[in-house]
């Protein structure tokens, strides 16, 4: 019989590969990593260099104190559209939401009514001061990943004790979390496809508003 | 089991494809606008980091740890992308992977006409020319990367590993896309064709079951795959249909989550100068309730075993498909990516093509390089891109020596012969007495301007300095007689 696509890969890499004593885990231990894996900057530090990533990116930025303003700063940010149809995660807190705008909550939307919504609310896991991104584990107030997709805003809640200054710093916050879905967000959807001049917007949200709260 | 690279095998050597490309004025400015625009963003990006030598080294450690121990990490990838939901299937070759993704698309979508899958960048697809495969078994792949969609609307080949219709400008776009998607008043500004691509895309993204993707990085710890992208398209087709098929190249396999903490800083900034791409997304087997409920892995050879055995042909498994090569590389920089006959272009392609077909095809590409060096200096994972170039020149020179043709070469006569006078200094200053002579023949105002035969290439282009009269040896040799005539004076 004729060996499976798998035995016969499998065979061919371990035909390749020296025959030495295989210690793996003490191998991959030994690699270096002297790249920086903590950040140096002090909070305020920190969160200057992230509003100056979002700026960077085309992302609205609404700040306020304490989560008792989140209500009329979510208000505030829903101003964008018109219609006002927005939605968010079952698990969203609803004493955060504006009193006035309904808000729709995910009780197994379908994929029409997440299409005509205009906005989507949700909470992040962490955030990169370096790079400006913020990143979602997708369940709890944060969201499947279809109602962060399909919406053309999307408002994500940063809490300021969530950003982190480097991308390694949030990794090892997630780390434990890593079989979720995960997307990280760095600005509104965007190409440069054409003469690599970045046009804001393609397929993802068009616009991104993050609300900083908390101390 | 037969390795197929796009169209290689019937594509042309690079010199004579070059020839033609060359004379394209649009291309040339295209490919250099575009070029010029990345570069710069890269090395703005670049040198706002102060540890970038440190992540390229503990990229290459990682990428090269990982190789060596290939298959361990394989299996524990499929035992955990299993253990989530996910199914993992092994492909030999082209064929292979084709015949697995048409399969399991007709099993969900049953043998009927009019089957349709949305597909996300995936540059091994088109290694393995899964389009033409879908087409041919009645399955209509739809490309959603604005490049690639201008590609496949344009009946074009891909000219770069990241911005594939980089070698269009948007007037050359609009006209495609006025006649594709029937718009004849669309206008060529960037912003209203990206506009023209979210509407003529969006329905079939509600629509479309069946989704394609390829992947950056695979994650053995947790059995996750990871897709880097920008407009949105790529979440759109992982998240919207009912069955994903992922094809990976197995090379793409990391350890550990934590290794991302390396390749996501890597990747973003040498690729598109972007300090992060605006989506990362990452997803382990099947999420009830969360997108697809069905998902696939094909974990490709075609070639890339074959790889393993030597250490510097084994070190260009570790591309991670940045780009940032391309966009430095003097030659890349006039021809564009057509020139090289593959999807792979630029110093990268010119050292993948040829190894994944073990020198069958793409001879020609090792040659398309002047060796400077800027490849290796951008790489981020370190990749030796100069000495792999010199290490096939090298194969394929003993390979074409043991055919009768390659002997008798009028080029390997020669060296053959070079290389017996370099080896003896009576022989070398006998040749050299012997070319003053004759170089007399060819000498215009102290030039030589056309010398015969294959050393006329050289002079076709570029003077040479004649041999002078009087040599450096001959200088020496004299000086050493003189000083030992005031010796004996003394």
């Amino acid at each position: 019989m004729s060996l499976s696509a798998r035995e016969e890969i499998l065979g061919r890499i371990h035909a390749a590969l020296p025959e030495e004593a295989r210690d793996i885990a003490g191998s991959y231990a030994s690699i270096p990593r002297l790249y920086h894996r903590t950040g140096t900057l002090d909070a305020h530090a920190r969160l200057d260099l992230f509003i100056d990533r979002l700026l960077d990116y085309d992302t609205e930025i609404i700040q306020v104190q304490t989560e008792k303003d989140l209500p009329s700063a979510i208000e505030r940010a829903l101003q964008h559209f018109d219609r006002q149809r927005a939605i968010a995660p079952v698990d969203f807190p609803a004493e955060w939401l504006p009193a006035h705008a309904s808000v729709q909550l995910d009780h197994a939307l379908t994929v029409d009514q997440i299409e005509l919504a205009d906005s989507i609310i949700t909470t992040c896991e962490v955030a990169i001061a370096s790079t400006g991104t913020i990143l979602l584990i997708h369940a709890g107030s944060q969201g499947r990943r279809i109602l962060t997709l399909l919406p053309d805003h999307h408002i994500c809640l940063v809490r300021r004790d969530q950003v982190v200054e480097l991308v390694p710093e949030a990794m090892a916050a997630i780390a434990s979390k890593s079989s979720s879905p995960i997307t990280t967000i760095s600005g509104p959807s965007a190409t440069a496809d054409i003469e690599m001049i970045r046009i804001r917007g393609v397929h993802g949200p068009r616009s991104l508003t993050v609300i900083l709260y908390g101390s | 089991m037969s390795v197929r690279v796009g169209k290689t095998s019937s594509a042309p050597a690079f010199p004579i494809a070059a020839k033609s490309v060359l004379q394209n004025e649009q291309l040339r400015q295209n490919v250099h606008n575009a070029t010029n625009i990345i570069r710069g963003k890269r090395a703005q990006r670049v040198q706002e980091m102060p540890d970038w030598q440190q992540l390229r080294q503990s990229a290459s450690d990682i990428k090269a740890h990982t190789l060596a121990h290939l298959d361990h990490y394989l299996l524990q990838f499929e035992r955990n992308c299993e253990r989530a939901g996910g199914k993992v299937h092994w492909a030999r070759d082209a064929d292979e992977a084709n015949t697995i993704a048409i399969r399991l698309i007709r099993q969900y979508g049953g043998d009927g006409p009019g089957l349709e899958a949305i597909k996300v960048k995936t540059m091994t697809s088109d290694e393995i020319q899964m389009n033409t495969a879908l087409e041919a078994a009645g399955i209509t792949p739809i490309e959603t990367d604005l490049a690639d969609m201008i590609v496949q609307m344009g009946h074009d080949e891909p000219s770069h590993i990241v911005v594939p219709a980089l070698h269009k400008n948007r007037f050359e776009v609009a006209e495609i896309f006025r006649r594709t998607m029937n718009l004849p008043d669309l206008s060529d500004t960037p912003q209203d064709l990206a506009n023209a691509a979210r509407h003529y895309l969006r329905d079939r993204f509600l629509r479309v079951k069946i989704g394609i993707s390829g992947a950056n990085f695979a994650i053995a710890e947790t059995g996750a795959i990871c897709v880097v992208e920008s407009e949105g398209n790529g979440r759109m087709c992982l998240t919207m249909p009912d069955i994903l098929i992922t094809l990976i190249g197995i090379e793409k396999v990391v350890p550990t989550f934590q290794d991302l903490d390396v390749f996501l800083q890597l990747l973003p900034r040498s690729a598109t100068g972007e300090r992060m791409n605006p989506y990362n997304s990452f997803w382990t087997g099947v999420t009830p309730g969360d997108g697809p409920s069905a998902f696939h892995v094909i974990l490709l050879d075609n070639g890339r075993t074959a790889q393993l055995h030597d250490e510097r042909e084994r070190e260009t498994l570790a591309c991670i498909r940045c780009g940032a090569c391309l966009n430095v590389c003097p030659v890349y920089r006039e021809t564009g990516g057509h020139a090289y006959g593959s999807i792979y272009s630029g110093p990268i392609g010119a050292i993948i093509s040829p190894q994944l077909q073990n020198l069958e095809h793409s001879r020609s590409l090792p040659y398309a390089s002047t060796l400077c060096g800027a490849c290796y200096e951008v790489c981020p994972v370190k990749i030796n891109i100069p000495e792999t170039l010199i290490h096939l020149r090298g194969r394929i020179v003993r390979e074409d020596q043991k055919t009768l043709g390659g002997t008798l070469a009028v080029e390997n006569i020669a060296m053959q012969a070079a290389a017996k006078i370099f080896l003896n200094h009576r022989r070398y200053e006998a040749a050299q007495r012997l070319a003053r002579t004759g170089q007399i023949l060819f000498e215009r105002r102290g030039q030589l301007t056309n010398l015969p035969g294959m050393a006329g290439g050289w002079t076709k282009f570029r003077d040479l300095k004649p041999i002078p009269a009087f040599s450096f040896r001959d200088w020496w040799k004299a000086r050493e007689k003189t000083n030992a005539a005031r010796e004996d004076v003394h």
